[in-house]
């Protein structure tokens, strides 16, 4: 079996989100379970987050489906490294839709934060960044420091292609700070802010 | 209206299911490929108003759909019954959220399977989407099919509900073994 490698990143995961949010505009957020989505929380709730608080593995398709619905519009999804492993064929599905507008972020400290800090395999050098080149993300890169960290966070914004970034961050755990939870809320409240009705899209096809 | 006028010659199923996802304004369809679903999947692909999404595993559609309702879109899984087994766990975003699902689930190991592998997750896929709160609308009969489909969709995109056609072995044919 490998060994576990060095953490080297002094990254600090909060700072990370808050940078990346700063410029974001009417970006489309969602946020994957744990930790990602209390990082969106501390920088702020919006109406235009949604926290995915279930379903592991299913950030970064809830936003392809999001990007491919919305392509005027530029979606970033937040995740762990955790629940990306988790979708790991997500990766593969994306990068062969290619759409445009969306970014996919992974902020990685090496462990599953919310269950004792076990050590996920990016710990052991499996390299997610590699991963989504080799399945033809456009672009993709691994983040270690605060000046590739400042490219960064323009390019999910301006990046003329789909985007993969995994950001390797230190493993200090901060405050839970906690969204609203209510699913079918933050749904409502998400369509409604994008689309101006939560209903829109019901009764297509259909005579009143 | 969805419903009604879309019965057709039972051999041209997928042609009439095929309108009847037009009609409801998929623009959405995802999938892992079944024989049983080829024919429609040909005819998404060649339409531009719809993004065809071909999966690695069907939980990946379970959340592309999702998130395509979060965008103001619709769509469609279509799946083998084998692929319900790995949306079970994704369908709790679906209850939660209470986001629409429409799914066409071509069964095997249901009516005259050859392959002894595909009966256990085919004999359970009624109990396994209905414990994750799905909708399951069986169909024995190809005549009913796109009928049961347009029925379906008004459950799921007009009464924000997770509906799942299964569509029996019966009408697909066994597979051929040479």
């Amino acid at each position: 079996m490998n060994v576990p490698r060095e953490s080297t990143s002094n990254l600090d995961r909060r700072a990370v989100v808050a940078q990346l949010l700063a410029g974001r505009g009417d970006a489309l957020l969602i946020t994957g379970l744990g930790s990602t989505t209390w990082d969106a929380a501390a920088v702020g709730d919006s109406a235009a987050n949604f926290y995915v608080w279930g379903g592991m593995g299913g950030a970064a398709m809830i936003g392809l489906g999001l990007a491919l619905a919305q392509p005027e519009r530029r979606v970033l999804v937040i995740t762990g490294d955790g629940e990306m492993l988790m979708g790991l064929g997500a990766m593969a599905t994306i990068a062969v839709q290619g759409p445009k507008n969306l970014a996919v972020v992974v902020i990685d400290n090496e462990v599953y934060g919310e269950t004792g800090m076990q050590f996920t395999h990016t710990r052991f050098g499996v390299d997610l960044a590699g991963m989504a080149a080799a399945a033809g993300f456009e672009s993709a890169c691994t983040v270690y420091t605060q000046s590739d960290l400042d490219t960064l966070s323009s390019a999910i914004y301006e990046a003329p292609g789909t985007l993969f970034a995994d950001v390797k961050v230190s493993t200090e755990r901060h405050e839970t700070v906690l969204p609203p939870r209510d699913g079918t809320y933050l749904k409502h409240r998400f369509r409604t802010a994008l689309l101006g009705d939560p209903e829109k899209g019901a009764l297509v096809g259909r005579k009143e | 209206m969805t419903s009604g006028a879309v019965n057709s010659d039972s051999s041209e199923w997928p042609e009439a299911v095929f309108r009847v996802l037009c009609n409801a304004g998929v623009t959405q369809v995802a999938y892992v490929p079944d024989a049983g679903h080829a024919r429609l999947i040909e005819l998404c692909n060649a339409n531009e108003a719809m993004h065809s999404v071909a999966l690695t595993s069907e939980e990946e559609g379970i959340a592309l759909l999702s998130g395509a309702w979060l965008g103001g879109a619709r769509g469609v899984l279509l799946m083998q019954s084998s692929g319900v087994g790995n949306c079970i766990n994704m369908l709790s975003v679906v209850q939660e959220c209470r986001f629409p699902l429409l799914s066409i689930v071509t069964m095997r190991g249901e009516w005259g399977e050859f392959n002894p592998w595909q009966v256990p997750m085919g004999q359970g896929v009624s109990r396994a989407l209905e414990n994750a709160g799905v909708i399951v609308h069986h169909v024995d009969d190809a005549g009913d099919l796109a009928e049961t489909v347009a029925a379906a969709s008004e459950l799921a995109f007009n009464a924000f509900r997770a509906v799942a056609v299964s569509v029996s072995q019966r009408i697909l044919g066994s597979k051929e073994w040479k």
